[in-house]
C-alpha cells in the first residue's frame, strides 16, 4: 500500500502506528499487537477493518479514540475543512477530549450504563454537552430511540436493566445523536434482529450522505456489504505474524 | 478556556523524613474533573488536603487562577483571601458529612451559611435559594428547618454537596464523597454530583480509591503511589490500558461487573 | 503596727493599671476584646466580678457611684457591689441615676439617658458573640480578625426559621462602627438603641472570661438583623402599673397566688423619680383627690 506522506482531503491519516502491551503482572511479558499500521480515511466512506478475529482491529478502533495508547506512530485527525491535522496519537488528554468533543464519534460493542441516568438522557447528553438545549436534545434524542424501535416506556428507565438488543440501540442513538465528522463503530449490529439491522444501515447511509466519514468493524456481512464503500485488511499490520 | 485554573509545580509535604507527597506537578483546566487514585497511604489525601490550603506544604508551588485573572500562589494570598477564596470559589466535600456541615443547624441554614458570608442579609432571599439548592440535591423542601442530625448518610453528603454549590464556586476539591455510603446510596449522589459537575462546569479534583467513580466522575486520571505520581492520563486511557506495573495492578484487582 | 485593711477601691494599684491599659486599648478598638489578667475576687463568678474590676481600675475619690441588678438598685447583687466600694473606697453612693458619675450595671441600661463625663460599666457573662455557633476559641478570633460574620447571621436566621422572628430578646448581638460584632452583655434588646450614639463611655469587663471591650462615647451601634425581618423592640401593650411611665422597659411581678400579676418599671430608680413627680400607674390605690376628680 504506498500512501503520501500527507494527503490533503483525508479527516483521518493513520501514519506507521505501532502498538503492544506489557504485562508487568506477568513479569513484563510483552505481547505485540500491530505494527505499521497505515491508511488515510475520507470524507463520505466507510472504511471497514478486515481480519479474522483477535488480529487488532478493536485495538485500532480504539487506538483512533485515543482509548489506548500508541507506541509510535501518528494519528492525524483534520478537525475541519481546511484546517491542520492534529496527532492525536502525541497529543496529550485534553487534545483527545477536544477531538471527542467535536470530531470523532464512537460506538463501542457495549454501552457502558451509568447508573441512574434514563435511557433518553443517555442519548440527549452528547448534545448536552455541547451546549444544546437541554429539552431540544430530549427531542432529538426521543427521535432517534424511535427510529430504532425502542418502546417509549422505557424511555425514562436507566439502561443498566435493559436486553443486549435495547442496550445496544440506546448506544447507537447516542453514537448518532451529533454531527462528528469522524465515526467509529465497533460492531454496532452484532446484538440486533433484522429490522433494527436495516434502521441502522439507513441511518450509516444518511451519516455517509453528509460526508461524514466512518471507519468500523463489522462481523456482520449483510450490513458490512451494505454500508462498505472499501475494506482494509488487518492481517497486513499484525504483528504476531512477526512475531 | 485555555489557561489552567490550577497549576500544581513540583509539590512536596514532608512529616518529619517521612513523605507525604513528593514531585508532584499537574494542571487542572476550567470545568474538568481529575480524580487522583491510588491506594491508602499512597498520599493523595496529603495532596489533596495541601492543594486545598487545608495543610501546609513542605514546598513547591500551588498556582490558582482568580476571577479577575491573576494566578498567584497560594502563599502569597493573605489568609483573609485564603479563607475568603474557600467560602465562595471553592468547595470541599468531605467523606464525612459531619466534617463539611453544622450538624445541630438547620438544612436551610447549613445551606444559606455561605451566601450569609458573602453579605446576603434578606432572609426570605436566602431561604428561598436553599430551598432550591435542596430540591436540586433531591432532599425535599419540608425537611429545611430539620437538622443533618436526623438525615441518613446518603441525604446528609446530598446536603453537604448543596452547601458548597450554593455561591456557584469554580473548583472543587473531593475526599472520598461516597467513600461512606451504602451501593445504592452511592448511585444517587454519584449521579448527581456528575449531573451539577456538567450543569455548572466545575474544577474538580476528586481523591477517590474507587476506580469505578473514577471512571464516571473524572476526564483525566492521577495515578499515585508512595507519594509520588505513578500514571497520569485520559481516565479511560489509564483504566483500560494502563502502562505502570502499579496501575495494571490496581485495574487488575477490581472484580468485573 | 496599722496597715490599711484594703487599698484604695481594693485592687492594688499595679493590677488597675494593667486593667487601665486593657481598657484604653479597647476604647481605642471599640467592640474588640481585650484579653487582660483578671484577678481573684472577694465574690463569686458570675456575681460581676469583671464590672467590679474595671469599677475599681476607673473609680477615684470624688466618683458617685451607682449600681444596679436587673434595672434595680436594692436587690443583693447590687446591694453588695455598692458596700463594698462603699467600704474599699469610700466613694459616696446613690440610686440616681442623674447623681451618678460611674453607674455598674447587670442586665440594663437605665431609663434616663445618660450625659457626657458619665461611665456605664456592664457586667458580662460570655463576651464571645460566636460562642454557641463555634465553640473553639482560636477559630473565632480569627473570624473576630478577618471580619467573617457570616455564622452570627446563622443564629438569627435560626430564630426566624424556628420562630417565625427574630426570637432572640437578650444579649442581642451588634456591629460596632461598622467592624467588629459585640455581645453587649445579656441587657434586653429593648436597650440597644440607648448603646448607639450615646455622650457616656460604655466599658465592659468579663471576669471569668479574663475580657475587657468598651464603645467610646458616640459610637456607631447596629443591631444585626436581616432586611425583611428587621431589628425591632419589645412592645409594652400597658404602662407601669406604678408610675404610668410608657416606653419602658417592664417587668411582670406576680402579686398574690391566685394568679394576680402586674407590669412595673424595671429601672426602679426612674419609677420611684416618676412617682414623686407625681404619676401614678393604675396598680396603684387611687387617691381622694382622683376619686374627686
Amino acid at each position: 500500500m504506498v500512501l503520501q506522506e500527507k494527503n490533503k482531503d483525508a479527516v483521518l491519516s493513520v501514519r506507521n502506528v505501532a502498538k503492544s502491551f506489557t504485562m508487568h503482572l506477568r513479569d513484563g511479558l510483552v505481547l505485540p499487537v500491530v505494527e505499521n499500521v497505515a491508511f488515510d480515511i475520507f470524507p463520505g466512506e466507510c472504511v471497514v477493518l478486515a481480519g479474522p478475529s483477535g488480529v487488532g482491529k478493536s485495538s485500532i478502533l480504539r487506538m483512533v479514540y485515543g482509548n489506548y495508547a500508541v507506541d509510535r506512530g501518528s494519528i492525524l485527525v483534520r478537525p475541519g475543512a481546511g484546517e491542520e491535522p492534529r496527532d492525536l496519537a502525541s497529543g496529550d488528554a485534553r487534545l483527545v477530549l477536544e477531538l471527542r468533543r467535536g470530531v470523532i464519534g464512537y460506538v463501542s460493542q457495549f454501552l457502558r450504563a451509568v447508573p441512574r441516568v434514563a435511557a433518553l438522557d443517555v442519548v440527549a447528553e452528547p448534545l448536552v454537552t455541547r451546549g444544546v438545549d437541554r429539552a431540544e436534545a430530549r427531542d432529538r434524542a426521543a427521535h432517534l430511540l424511535h427510529r430504532l424501535h425502542l418502546p417509549e416506556a422505557l424511555f425514562s428507565l436507566p439502561p443498566a436493566t435493559f436486553s443486549g438488543g435495547e442496550k445496544q440501540r440506546v448506544n447507537i442513538a447516542r453514537g448518532f445523536i451529533t454531527d462528528h465528522p469522524i465515526l467509529l463503530l465497533d460492531e454496532p449490529t452484532a446484538s440486533l434482529d433484522a429490522a433494527n439491522r436495516d434502521v441502522v444501515i439507513g441511518m450509516i447511509r444518511e451519516k455517509l450522505g453528509s460526508g461524514v466519514a466512518i471507519l468500523g468493524i463489522f462481523h456482520d456481512q449483510p450490513v458490512r456489504d451494505a454500508v462498505a464503500t472499501r475494506m482494509i485488511d488487518i492481517s497486513g499490520f499484525s504483528a504476531r505474524r512477526a512475531a | 478556556m485555555s489557561d489552567p485554573i490550577l497549576s500544581v509545580r513540583d509539590l512536596e509535604r514532608r512529616y518529619a523524613s517521612f513523605i507525604g507527597c513528593t514531585k508532584v506537578s499537574f494542571d487542572v483546566w476550567p470545568g474538568e474533573v481529575v480524580a487522583i487514585v491510588g491506594e491508602s497511604g499512597s498520599g493523595k489525601t496529603t495532596l489533596l488536603n495541601c492543594i486545598s490550603g487545608r495543610l501546609e506544604r513542605s514546598s513547591g508551588s500551588i498556582r490558582y487562577r482568580m476571577r479577575d485573572n491573576r494566578f498567584p500562589d497560594l502563599a502569597e494570598l493573605s489568609e483573609a483571601e485564603r479563607r475568603f477564596l474557600m467560602r465562595t470559589d471553592w468547595g470541599f466535600v468531605h467523606q464525612s458529612p459531619a466534617e463539611g456541615l453544622r450538624m445541630r443547624v438547620s438544612a436551610g441554614a447549613n445551606v444559606g451559611e455561605r451566601l450569609m458570608a458573602v453579605g446576603e442579609r434578606h432572609y426570605g432571599r436566602i431561604r428561598e435559594t436553599a430551598s432550591e439548592w435542596l430540591q436540586r440535591v433531591e432532599i425535599s423542601p419540608d425537611r429545611i428547618d430539620d437538622q443533618p442530625v436526623a438525615f441518613s448518610g446518603g441525604m446528609r453528603q446530598r446536603l453537604q454537596i448543596a452547601r458548597n454549590l450554593v455561591t456557584h464556586p469554580r473548583l472543587i476539591f473531593m475526599d472520598e464523597p461516597t467513600g461512606g455510603l451504602d451501593v445504592s446510596v452511592q448511585a444517587k449522589v454519584l449521579d448527581l454530583l456528575r449531573g451539577l459537575v456538567t450543569d455548572m462546569s466545575l474544577a474538580v479534583v476528586i481523591v477517590t480509591h474507587d476506580l469505578a467513580v473514577a471512571r464516571l466522575l473524572s476526564q483525566r486520571i492521577i495515578v499515585m503511589k508512595n507519594g509520588r505520581i505513578v500514571e497520569t492520563g485520559l481516565t479511560d486511557r489509564v483504566l483500560d490500558d494502563p502502562r505502570h506495573a502499579y496501575t495494571q495492578l490496581l485495574v487488575a484487582s477490581i472484580p468485573e461487573s | 503596727m496599722t496597715l490599711p485593711a484594703y487599698n484604695f477601691a481594693y485592687l492594688d494599684e499595679q493590677t488597675k493599671r494593667m486593667i487601665r491599659r486593657a481598657i484604653l486599648k479597647a476604647i481605642a478598638i471599640p467592640g474588640y476584646q481585650v484579653p487582660f489578667a483578671s484577678r481573684e475576687m472577694p465574690m463569686p463568678y458570675g456575681w460581676g466580678t469583671g464590672g467590679v474590676q474595671v469599677t475599681a481600675s476607673i473609680l477615684g475619690p470624688d466618683d458617685v457611684l451607682k449600681v444596679i441588678d436587673q434595672g434595680a438598685d436594692d436587690t443583693t447583687n447590687a446591694v453588695s457591689i455598692r458596700a463594698f466600694f462603699a467600704k474599699t473606697a469610700g466613694v459616696a453612693t446613690t440610686t440616681r441615676t442623674a447623681g451618678a458619675t460611674v453607674i455598674q450595671t447587670r442586665h440594663r441600661i437605665p431609663e434616663t439617658p445618660l450625659k457626657a463625663g458619665q461611665i456605664l460599666v456592664y457586667q458580662v457573662p460570655i463576651p464571645e458573640p460566636l460562642r454557641f455557633l463555634e465553640p473553639r476559641e482560636t477559630e473565632t478570633r480569627v473570624m473576630h480578625g478577618l471580619e467573617e460574620y457570616g455564622l452570627i447571621q446563622v443564629k438569627l436566621y435560626e430564630d426566624i426559621a424556628r420562630h417565625g422572628h427574630i426570637a432572640t430578646t437578650y444579649a442581642y448581638p451588634v456591629k460596632i462602627e461598622g467592624r467588629y460584632v459585640m455581645d453587649p452583655s445579656p441587657i434586653p434588646k429593648f436597650d440597644n438603641p440607648k448603646m448607639r450614639n450615646s455622650p457616656a463611655l460604655q466599658l465592659f469587663g468579663a471576669g471569668r472570661e479574663k475580657r475587657i471591650y468598651a464603645l467610646p462615647p458616640f459610637t456607631e451601634v447596629v443591631s444585626l438583623d436581616f432586611e425583611d425581618h428587621p431589628f425591632s423592640v419589645q412592645r409594652f401593650s400597658q404602662p407601669c402599673a406604678l408610675c404610668n411611665a410608657t416606653g419602658v422597659y417592664l417587668d411582670e411581678v406576680v402579686t398574690d397566688d391566685r394568679g394576680g400579676r402586674m407590669f412595673v418599671c424595671s429601672d426602679t430608680d426612674h419609677c420611684e423619680t416618676r412617682q414623686a413627680d407625681g404619676h401614678r400607674g393604675p396598680g396603684l390605690p387611687q387617691t381622694q383627690q382622683e376619686d374627686a376628680a
